[in-house]
């Protein structure tokens, strides 16, 4: 595409540009979900949810809520027999039956006040029969464990996932590439290691919130906090039965999304009540507690790993076997075992590879898409393996990566020739900002210092055909409007987008407004806000529909000069000739055409410019082996380190200087890409630190923020560089390509090196809490 | 539920409204005045989303009963800007790109303006501490304690 010709990059592009969403977010004029105004119509949502984690629902009596004045709806399972999921249809609306975890939704009430739907709860009356729960992934997948879903064989499912009927194993994804245990022989060293890796959960500052209206002719309106309109439309209408046609989702801002805002979690739930409230609209507003566990968690994780390299360091083969606990429900989990698994190598050259990477139903909330999909789950134990490793050999932690880490041509494990990438750079820049080969002593005689890095890469997860389009339309006096389907989470994506339409058209970036709240009656479809694919997909949807709106403008105006297109520019708004220097500004052309002479007649009329990419060249992948041409679209790399002290008194971890880098491929908006390594890098250091969903029986422990403790100012690295690197990807806008999870990845297994460094533990997960960090340093007689 | 009637000034403006004696001031200003500024983050007292101002000390108004504010001086973010020009926090943190998905903005802007009418000129230790009732889960926070660094800057 000549217009995003990277040897002339038009001047918004690689510019800080001011976003254009934070003067209403600073006033207090946003709009979020919930401060929508419905007046007095709305009726408020609550939710009855199971108590037990695997139980067969032998009664459901509503009768008394249903008489509670001011009880409008009240719903369960039986009205709603329809299946729901992204990738893997195993859920319902409401249980049916069985219930699977604690939290499950049996029935909804739609009361006039929210003290009346929660007084009707109290009413709705179920009897269980308990069922032998399964708490562990690894017994899970074993023959002794009881079924979750006996019906797996009967689910609806793409064919790149393959579950197994009979078992609780939802998906099982293969790499047999090479030959192991030949290689195993030629090793100078190898290390095994099992790391587990605990639910955590997203904790978005704004709680999921959805309000649904149904009028008589079954047109359903559904505003959400929604990162994914379009997906969330079509699991809704196929779940009802209906065309999409007869659901509208309006998806204003989202106050944090992280993953759990996408597919369908609890937006089903009001539109079920809405279905029965003759009309009038109702709102379910999950409380911070129903926040923590009834949603989307990110999914557990038990690896095996097994990793041998010759006397050099040059790594030879690996094993990995990892058992996700996908919980409940894997509808999207399946994919994040997917990913897992094509990723399982991490971002090293390894000739020999066996993996099976298993996503596996237990009794615990349901395992979701949460930023990094997998790769932070991976590479804490991944990372912190090859540390091992790097120690068996006696080499270098630095020098070890550089020689491993994976670079362009090589044959990746999934047997995809890997495209250039500049993960050399980034190791060697973060070595560099904290002076990885300078020993540096503690600053108190009781604190001792380490420093630790960490790797990472990750491709988008998507299926292999997820489409973005856009719109750009005019507006009389030249300036644009900006048609999207991928949502503002606070990422900056509406920004981008208008640096990446002013850009390719030739206007100033002022005259961009990028169109929200999104509407999918008048948005035009993106597939979904995640895998960070919006810079790189939506991004090149938006240069096409703005460089055919600048095509169908030039055409015009070289008809009616008689000249040639190539001839002729737009600058700052103003359509110029370089041959015979005529101007004439878009305001003139764009809604009313242009006059002949004379007035004789009339050229042109309304310009819409439109554009759409959708990657054509991913394939499948070998189910025994999973071998295949082009497993993903690409992959972005990137490293951290930390520098840190370790108090010996209280086992608390102080960071006194962290570094990031990534390989972004071009950095459309810079401080927008550095906000994304500074916030991923605190929310990985949180959960490396201080977050767990402590499951007990299949109850969560510390559903609050009291307990489940998430980072604060207090918390944060005292220093941090971040550092962008640019090597360009073939198919990206200018070379970009996405970089909103990747800085969340590293940081678990990079912190848990530096604690080695520093004091000689490794736990076998996270949290690094003071107390577990502690308590590890006297069970080695490191302190007593 | 008995209603109450009570008055307060909010932003500024003498407002007269009847609450249920169990409603928070939250819930009074989102619901009964339709001013949503103020976020519901937990409605627990611990993400800070429902900061205000209550007679000049931040509070979370999740964890203040509305009728508690019968004759008391209530500032939300609406009433940060002066006639339209923005309070120097609220300036500061935009140009330091201290607001993503912009959740947790408003009790944090409120928390740093109570923070710098009392301590022109904090320390970044008393920064961290003003905000540490203040959670953010996209920006990490270096750019909210710069931006509130320049925003002293410009006061003094």
């Amino acid at each position: 595409m000549a217009v995003t010709d990277k040897k002339k990059t038009p001047d918004l592009i690689g510019e800080s540009a001011p976003r254009v969403d934070v003067l209403e977010k600073v006033t207090g004029e946003a709009l979020y979900t919930d401060d929508l105004q419905f007046g007095n119509a709305l009726l408020h949502g609550r939710i009855k949810r199971s108590p037990h984690p695997h139980a067969l629902i032998k009664k459901i009596d509503t009768s008394k809520a249903e008489a509670l004045p001011g009880v409008k709806v009240v719903v369960t399972g039986q009205d709603f027999p329809g299946m729901v999921g992204l990738y893997l249809k195993d859920r319902h609306i409401f249980a049916r039956e069985r219930v699977r975890f604690v939290g499950e939704p049996v029935a909804g009430v739609a009361a006039t006040t929210e003290e009346i739907a929660e007084k009707a709860l109290d009413l709705i009356e179920v009897e269980y029969e308990l069922l032998e729960p399964v708490f562990d992934p690894e017994f899970g997948a074993s023959p002794e464990a009881p079924l979750i879903h006996p019906d797996l064989g009967d689910y609806q499912v793409p064919n790149f996932i393959f579950p197994k009927p009979g078992t609780n194993i939802a998906n099982h994804f293969k790499i047999r590439k090479g030959d192991v245990e030949a290689a195993w022989e030629q090793c100078a060293a190898v290390v095994e290691s099992k790391f587990h890796i605990p639910q955590i959960q997203h904790v978005p500052i704004e709680p999921h919130v959805a309000v649904a209206q149904a009028d008589s002719d079954g047109q359903i309106t559904l505003w959400a906090s929604s990162q994914s309109p379009f997906a969330q439309r079509n699991i809704i209408a196929d779940v009802l039965g209906i065309s999409q046609s007869k659901i509208r989702v309006i998806a204003p801002y989202v106050g944090g999304g992280f993953g759990c805002k996408a597919g369908v979690t609890m937006e089903a739930l009001p539109v079920a009540l809405a279905l029965k409230a003759k009309g009038r609209p109702v709102k379910v507003l999950l409380t911070r507690e129903e926040e923590f566990y009834t949603n989307f968690v990110r999914q557990g994780l038990v690896i095996k790993l097994k990793i041998g390299c010759d006397k050099d360091g040059n790594l030879l083969a690996m094993e990995n076997t990892m058992y996700w606990d996908g919980g409940a429900s894997t509808e999207y989990g399946v994919n994040i075992t997917r990913a897992g698994g094509y990723s399982s190598t991490g971002p090293y050259d390894v000739p020999n590879v066996k993996t099976d990477s298993l996503c596996i139903y237990t009794n615990h909330p349901i395992g979701g898409a949460y930023r990094g999909f997998g790769m932070p789950e991976l590479h804490t134990a991944l990372e912190q393996t090859m540390d091992m490793l790097c120690d068996e050999i006696g080499m270098d932690k630095v020098e070890f990566r550089k020689l491993n880490c994976v670079r362009g041509g090589d044959i990746l494990a999934t047997g995809m020739k890997m495209h250039p990438v500049g993960l050399s750079e980034c190791i060697e820049k973060v070595a560099e900002a904290i002076e990885w080969d300078k020993e540096e002593k503690p600053s108190a005689p009781n604190k001792k210092r380490g420093k630790g890095i960490a790797l990472m890469w990750k491709a988008p997860a998507m299926p292999p055909n997820p489409g973005s389009s856009a719109l750009v339309e005019f507006n009389e006096d030249g300036t644009i409007m900006v048609g999207v389907g991928g949502q503002e989470i606070g990422q900056g994506t509406f920004t981008v987008m208008a640096q990446m339409a002013a850009a390719t058209l030739g206007i100033p970036y002022e005259w961009v407004k990028v169109k929200g709240p999104l509407d999918t009656q008048y948005s035009p479809y993106e597939w979904q806000t995640v895998a960070s694919r919006l810079t790189w997909s939506m991004g090149n949807a938006v240069v096409a529909a703005a460089a055919d709106a600048r095509k169908q403008v030039l055409d015009l105006v070289s008809d009616a000069w008689d000249e040639d297109p190539d001839d002729l520019d737009i600058v700052n708004g103003v359509v110029v000739s370089y041959k015979s220097e005529q101007e004439m500004p878009l305001k003139d052309i764009v809604i009313y055409g242009i006059p002949n002479e004379n007035f004789e007649g009339w050229k042109g009329g309304p310009i819409i410019g439109r554009g759409n990419f959708m990657p054509t060249y991913v394939t499948g992948l070998d189910s025994e082996t999973g071998q295949g041409e082009r497993a993903v679209v690409h992959f972005t790399t990137g490293a951290q380190a930390f520098d840190i002290e370790i108090d010996m008194d209280t086992g608390k971890i102080e960071v006194l200087k962290a570094a990031a880098a990534f390989d972004v491929g071009k950095a459309i908006n810079p401080e927008l890409v550095l906000s994304q390594l500074e916030g991923g890098l605190v929310q990985g250091m949180s959960s490396a630190i201080f977050e767990k969903i402590d499951l007990k029986e299949g109850v969560m422990q510390n559903p609050s923020f009291v307990d489940y403790r998430i980072a604060t100012t207090a918390d944060i690295p005292l220093e941090f560089e971040g550092i962008i690197v640019e090597e360009p990807q073939d198919d990206g806008p200018w070379g970009a390509r996405g970089v909103g999870e990747h800085p969340m990845v590293p940081s678990a297994a990079a912190i848990g090196n530096a604690i080695y460094n520093a004091v000689g533990v490794r736990l076998e997960g996270p949290p690094f809490s003071a107390e577990r960090i502690y308590l590890a340093m006297l069970d080695a007689g490191i302190v007593e | 539920m008995a209603l109450h009637r009570i008055s307060l000034t909010l932003n500024g403006e003498l407002e007269q409204v009847d609450v249920p004696s169990n409603w928070t001031l939250l819930q009074m200003l989102r619901q009964t005045l339709a001013v949503t500024g103020t976020k519901n983050g937990c409605s627990s007292g611990e993400c800070g989303a429902c900061t205000v101002l209550l007679n000049g000390e931040p509070v979370n108004s999740c964890m203040v009963l509305a009728v508690e504010c019968d004759g008391a001086e209530v500032v939300t973010v609406e009433g940060l800007a002066d006639d339209g020009r923005l309070a120097p926090v609220q300036q500061a943190i935009m140009e330091a790109g201290g607001v993503q998905c912009g959740f947790c903005t408003p009790g944090v802007l409120i928390s740093a303006h109570a923070l710098l009418e009392r301590n022109p000129s904090p320390t970044e230790g008393e920064i961290k501490d003003a905000l540490v009732g203040n959670l953010c889960r996209c920006t990490g926070y270096f750019r909210i304690i710069e931006a509130v660094k320049a925003a002293a800057a410009i006061k003094v």
